[in-house]
């Protein structure tokens, strides 16, 4: 790196101080962004690290494309006669399974850039505490929506066919990434919380794998043990999974709508303030 | 501003931060007078970065009190935010974005619109001269470029205070002048700055008040001129032609001067310290006398010089160890203080 520096330095232009002073004397401040407007900034940021590391796409193109095609294939036959009517039942569920999931590298990524020096920057900075946060989870809402259509393009091409329309595919589609989005402050908390990546990649893991798997998204609970099926009847998964299924079946599903938002709520509630402690602790 | 340049920038009063049993901060009184330079020094692991971090809001103090252009650092720190800017040992820049959309996103986030935010990243990435990497990721840049862009990150709104927290470790010493340069201008704006610092001709350089640090605790304090007279009126450096005549010589300084005499790791090199008797005007009076006397012993001296004291032998006189030394037999690791 030394050598490199002095390299690289001895061809840099020069500093101008007289431009310099001309820019320092100008110390009027505009007013301070609104929460909102402090939160799209950082949701812009978001966009622009995708922008230069495409890469990090992988996880919301080619992973739910596996996901239908693995489960589609694996279980069609065997549960519902042929993949092609099973796919009708499973793209909804798959769908949100596969979301659910992905929110849980947000806490991963908090967990790396809280590392970096940038992180004191916007810390010291007078905006709307929550704004940083709330901008990862925004860039997020972009790939879960991205994921989305995804999985709608590859379930389509395998037969699916959507009785609610467009209108009921988008409002599904807007349940799941609004759900995903209030789901993911448990995430920015721990990422906060836990020392390193490795860790947080380990408790998400332990986390979502239960709570995606423990749920209707393959199969009717009613095929289940007693106890079972008290705990995949109340889960969020379940609840979100069975309004998503309606709302693109074309049906008004009213109830686990009512209670998809109402987990969503209670996520931001309690982990929202969790995250903002640990975020001025930091 | 005017109003702001007869008072006090910082006010501390027996600030403290412990992390775990070590107290990284162990009551620090600082006074920061507005428009100034102020230095603090210090080693590695002294408690500075953790200072800094507490007067700019990142780090809650376990206690004493801190005002900033009178706004108390806990309860009022979102006015102390909206009036201070802090530029880190590392680059607080997202490395993944390019240097324009560094400074736009901040100029968003300080409330310009967009135009005003895309202008003022182009006035300054020009005056930093760094117009040509602007289209380039910060990971990409070289040293000297990072604090470059870090330094125009930091006065995008013109801070009425400005934290560099050791803004040229690491950097070759052209690097350094330059933003040595960009510290005047900055000041000679109004901004008062408060800079740490491991060098001491750094602090020497830039700085009109100087606090030196040791452990967690201010040391000492006072303007340039008082810390250096405080250990005395100067050194005499001398380099004899014959090895051999060390000890005497060293034995006739030590008599004609009142000195402290001390060998350097160079053989025929030695140097004596005056006495904190002897005054600026009278040491050079002394010094040829002494002179005088080695000629009448038939020494001859090749090379003489008589300094001011400098910051290192400053820190020496106060602290009884080198700046070197500190780091390694402190009680607390200094990487402590890094990782908070």
């Amino acid at each position: 790196m030394s050598t490199a520096t002095t390299t690289e330095s001895s061809e840099l232009a020069p500093v101008s101080t007289d431009s310099l002073a001309e820019l320092l004397i100008a110390k009027e401040r505009p007013p301070r962004p609104s929460a909102w407007s402090a939160s799209l900034t950082f949701g812009w940021r978001a966009v622009l690290k995708i922008k230069h590391v495409p890469e990090q796409l992988f996880d919301v193109t080619a992973f739910p494309i596996m996901m239908v095609l693995m489960y589609t294939y694996l279980f069609g036959g065997a549960l519902a006669g042929s993949p092609k009517e099973y796919i009708q039942f499973l793209l909804p569920g798959i769908l949100v399974m596969s979301v659910v999931m992905i929110t849980m590298y947000t806490g991963v990524s908090v967990n790396t850039d809280i590392e970096k020096g940038v992180f004191d920057r916007f810390r010291s900075l007078p905006i709307w505490r929550p704004s940083t946060m709330v901008g990862y989870l925004l860039g997020d809402a972009l790939r879960y929506t991205i994921a989305s259509v995804v999985m709608l393009t590859v379930g389509m091409i395998l037969g699916y066919r959507p009785d609610g329309g467009v209108v009921g595919v988008l409002v599904g589609i807007a349940l799941l990434v609004l759900f995903s989005f209030a789901f993911s402050w448990i995430w920015t908390m721990f990422g906060l919380m836990l020392r390193t990546e490795k860790s947080v990649m380990g408790v998400s893991m332990m986390v979502i794998f239960p709570l995606t798997f423990l749920s209707n998204v393959f199969v009717d609970p009613r095929t289940m043990p007693g106890w079972l099926q008290a705990f995949v009847n109340n889960s969020p998964v379940t609840h979100l999974a069975s309004a998503v299924r309606g709302l693109m079946a074309g049906d008004w599903p009213a109830d686990e709508i009512a209670w998809t938002l109402g987990w969503a709520g209670l996520f931001m509630l309690v982990f929202g303030p969790i995250t903002m402690r640990l975020y001025n602790r930091k | 501003m005017s109003t702001q340049t007869s008072g006090l920038a910082i006010e501390t009063a027996g600030l403290v931060k412990t992390f775990g049993e070590t107290r990284a901060v162990d009551g620090v009184d600082l006074a920061v007078p507005a428009g100034t330079v102020y230095g603090v020094l210090g080693p590695n692991g002294a408690g500075k970065t953790t200072t800094v971090k507490m007067l700019a809001t990142l780090l809650r103090p376990d206690g004493g009190e801190a005002h900033v252009f009178g706004h108390d650092i806990v309860r009022e720190a979102d006015e102390v935010r909206g009036r201070v800017s802090l530029t880190g040992q590392y680059a607080s820049v997202d490395e993944d974005l390019t240097g324009t959309e560094n400074l736009v996103l901040l100029g968003r986030l300080l409330g310009h619109r967009k135009p005003a935010a895309r202008d003022r990243a182009a006035q300054l990435l020009e005056a930093f001269g760094l117009t040509e990497a602007a289209g380039k990721q910060v990971k990409q840049y070289s040293g000297g470029m990072r604090r470059r862009i870090d330094i125009a990150a930091s006065i995008l709104n013109t801070p009425d205070l400005l934290f560099l927290d050791e803004p040229t470790t690491g950097l070759d010493p052209r690097s350094r002048n330059q933003v040595w340069d960009i510290v005047r201008a900055v000041v000679a704006q109004g901004t008062t700055v408060l800079l740490t610092t491991q060098y001491l001709d750094e602090a020497d350089q830039l700085a009109s008040r100087i606090a030196v640090i040791d452990r967690g605790k201010v040391i000492a304090e006072g303007t340039k001129g008082e810390l250096k007279a405080s250990v005395g009126a100067g050194s005499v450096h001398l380099r004899l032609r014959e090895p051999d005549q060390r000890p005497l010589a060293a034995d006739l300084l030590r008599r004609a001067l009142d000195a402290q005499v001390q060998d350097d790791p160079d053989p025929v090199a030695l140097t004596a310290r005056l006495g904190a008797a002897a005054s600026q005007d009278t040491a050079a009076e002394q010094a040829a006398r002494a002179l005088s006397e080695l000629a009448r012993a038939g020494i001859t001296v090749d090379n003489f010089s008589l300094g001011q004291p400098s910051l290192d032998e400053v820190f020496l006189a106060l602290t009884g160890h080198d700046t070197r030394v500190s780091d390694s037999d402190h009680s607390h690791d200094p990487k402590d203080e890094v990782a908070a």
